[in-house]
């Protein structure tokens, strides 16, 4: 009996196993999948938790919950690979051997690369939203906040979902406003970034959208510090910006595991090829979702058209037939922009977000790059599509894993 | 588009980004320097020789990267470039402004 093991039981490594568990032979194929937590977190609600939109049983439910029967739940936390013997090396000693390896262990903050950052303010006045404690810290915070300057900032790219901090300044205005406090807070959005994104068309959308609420943006800040006495952050240049409040959004990483095994980049993802999500070093070896180094956003959404492409890569790769060259990037997300709106993109590698209707060309209901009330719906839905769709490895209708430029108004 | 520049025809795009490497000069590099008040020094053109020698590698760029590559690091390299470095001293070098994935 073969072995197909899964590094990580979060977003991507959860929906290859129900993949998978459909597509291999039980008589043939064992499935293990390895994760060292005890609980799946919604990671999009870490966005709605400070606002008290969401509460944390909204977010949390049990890994165990979406594995399928068929594969071997394995806890514990992974020492190491050794991707020349094919084998898994776990903390407490144990081995896995395996015929195919999929990693699928994420991203996470790395607030430790920034002199000062995790210093004396950290969860006290210098805030992560990319966690669930420091989203529940700040949440604590923001409930009897009296005001002053709230900054919202980009530490370096790329991070997950790059366009949740733009969210945080939008939703963060739309509370304060609700809340009858708005004139006594002025919120900054800082980036290290030349505009509001990283695409022209998307960044003028969100600039028009970020002077419409008065939030004001400093932009190209590459930090170099946080000052925990003065209250604020200093860039390589010397530009200093005062905070009361800092939500930050640290450097990003893979996991340390990557790094132990010789498996990652500089920053702990590991290399892979962008149309195939082969590892470039080792032929039974698959990357998908934040863990990768290619070029394409760290998205629940992008990790889902990868693990359409992937399954039929890998049964490609065991028949011995050369791997499809499928995956274009295509990642899809709704931005929130307060008051109950939003917009949606939708791109890939080579196409940057547009406006357009979605997922019908012409008709919608979803419009892309323009705010709406459906999208603000769409994004509330996405919640539900996560833990009844998505997870389960579903395909959801009309919406095919490569992007169709269809119903897009490109010039 | 086309700019004049050191006395010849360039192609470069709206940012003013050369689209060509090998129109690039040295005359061409003092005078996009000039245009962002800097006048360069040895030490800029060792960093704009690593910069090109990443580009012709096919080697992407990063602040962090470059941080790293013990031939400048971070704090230097604002001095020598300020503002935004990264995007000055690329364009200098007549390299492609870099794009931060998403
Ligand atoms: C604030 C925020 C908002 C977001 N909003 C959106 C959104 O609106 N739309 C969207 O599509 N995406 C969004 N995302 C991104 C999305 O959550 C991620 O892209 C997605 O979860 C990635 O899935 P993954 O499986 O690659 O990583 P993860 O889901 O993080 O899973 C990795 C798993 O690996 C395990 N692991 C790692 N190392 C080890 C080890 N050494 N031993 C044992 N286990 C290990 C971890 O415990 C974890 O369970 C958001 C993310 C954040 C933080």
């Amino acid at each position: 009996m073969k072995h197909l093991v899964i590094l990580g039981a979060g977003t991507a490594g959860t929906m290859m196993a129900n993949h998978l568990s459909h597509e291999l032979k039980k008589a043939d194929w064992k499935i293990s999948i390895i994760d060292e937590k005890e609980e799946h977190h919604y990671q999009p609600g870490y966005l709605f938790l400070p606002f008290d939109i969401y509460t944390p049983d909204d977010i949390i439910k049990s890994i165990e919950e979406f594995i399928p029967k068929h594969a071997s739940l394995v806890k514990g936390k992974i020492d190491k690979v050794e991707p020349k013997e094919n084998k898994v090396k776990m903390a407490d000693g144990s081995e896995l051997n395996y015929d195919i390896l999929i990693v699928a262990t994420g991203a996470k903050i790395a607030p430790e690369e920034t002199e000062g950052m995790k210093g004396s303010e950290w969860h006290k006045s210098v805030f992560d939203f990319y966690t669930f404690e420091g989203s529940l810290a700040l949440r604590n915070k923001l409930r009897n906040w009296e005001g002053g300057k709230l900054v919202v900032h980009i530490t370096e790219m790329p991070i997950k979902c790059p366009v949740a901090p733009l969210e945080f300044a939008f939703l963060a205005d739309s509370f304060f406003r609700h809340k009858h406090m708005r004139d006594k807070v002025e919120i900054t959005y800082v980036t290290p970034l030349s505009g509001a994104f990283t695409k022209p068309k998307a960044t003028e959308a969100l600039e028009h959208l970020l002077e419409e609420k008065h939030i004001k943006i400093e932009s190209d800040f590459a930090i170099e510090h946080v000052d925990n006495e003065k209250k604020e952050i200093v860039d390589y240049g010397g530009r200093a910006i005062p905070f009361d409040i800092l939500v930050t959004v640290p450097t990003n990483k893979g996991d340390e595991v990557m790094e132990r095994s010789g498996m990652g980049d500089d920053l702990n993802y590991v290399p892979a090829n962008k149309a195939t999500l082969q590892s470039k070093e080792y032929a039974n070896v698959f990357v998908l979702g934040d863990a990768s180094n290619i070029p394409a956003s760290k998205a629940g959404s992008v990790a889902h058209f990868e693990a359409e492409i992937l399954t039929e890569n890998i049964l490609r790769y065991i028949k011995g037939e050369p791997l499809k060259e499928e995956f274009d990037g295509h990642a899809n997300c709704f931005i929130e922009t307060g008051n109950g709106k939003a917009l949606l993109i939708d791109f890939n590698y080579t196409h940057e977000p547009v406006e357009g209707s979605f997922p019908f060309p012409g008709i919608g209901p979803l419009k892309l790059l323009k705010e709406s009330r459906m999208n603000h719906l769409g994004k509330l839905a996405f919640r539900w599509i996560y833990w009844n769709v998505l997870l389960k490895g579903t395909h959801i209708p009309f919406v095919s894993a490569t992007m169709s430029e269809a119903g897009k108004k490109y010039n | 588009m086309e700019k004049v520049i050191a006395g010849k025809t360039i192609a470069v795009n709206e940012e003013g980004y050369l689209t060509d490497f090998k129109q690039w000069d040295k005359a061409i590099a003092d005078e996009l320097a000039a245009e962002a008040e800097i006048s360069l020094s040895p030490r800029h053109w060792e960093v704009l020789n690593y910069l090109q020698t990443e580009f012709k590698n096919e080697v992407p760029l990063s602040i962090r990267k470059i941080g790293k590559s013990g031939v400048v690091d971070i704090k230097e390299f604002y001095q020598l470039f300020p503002k935004a470095p990264l995007k000055t001293a690329t364009k200098i070098a007549g390299i492609p402004k870099p794009a931060s994935c998403i």
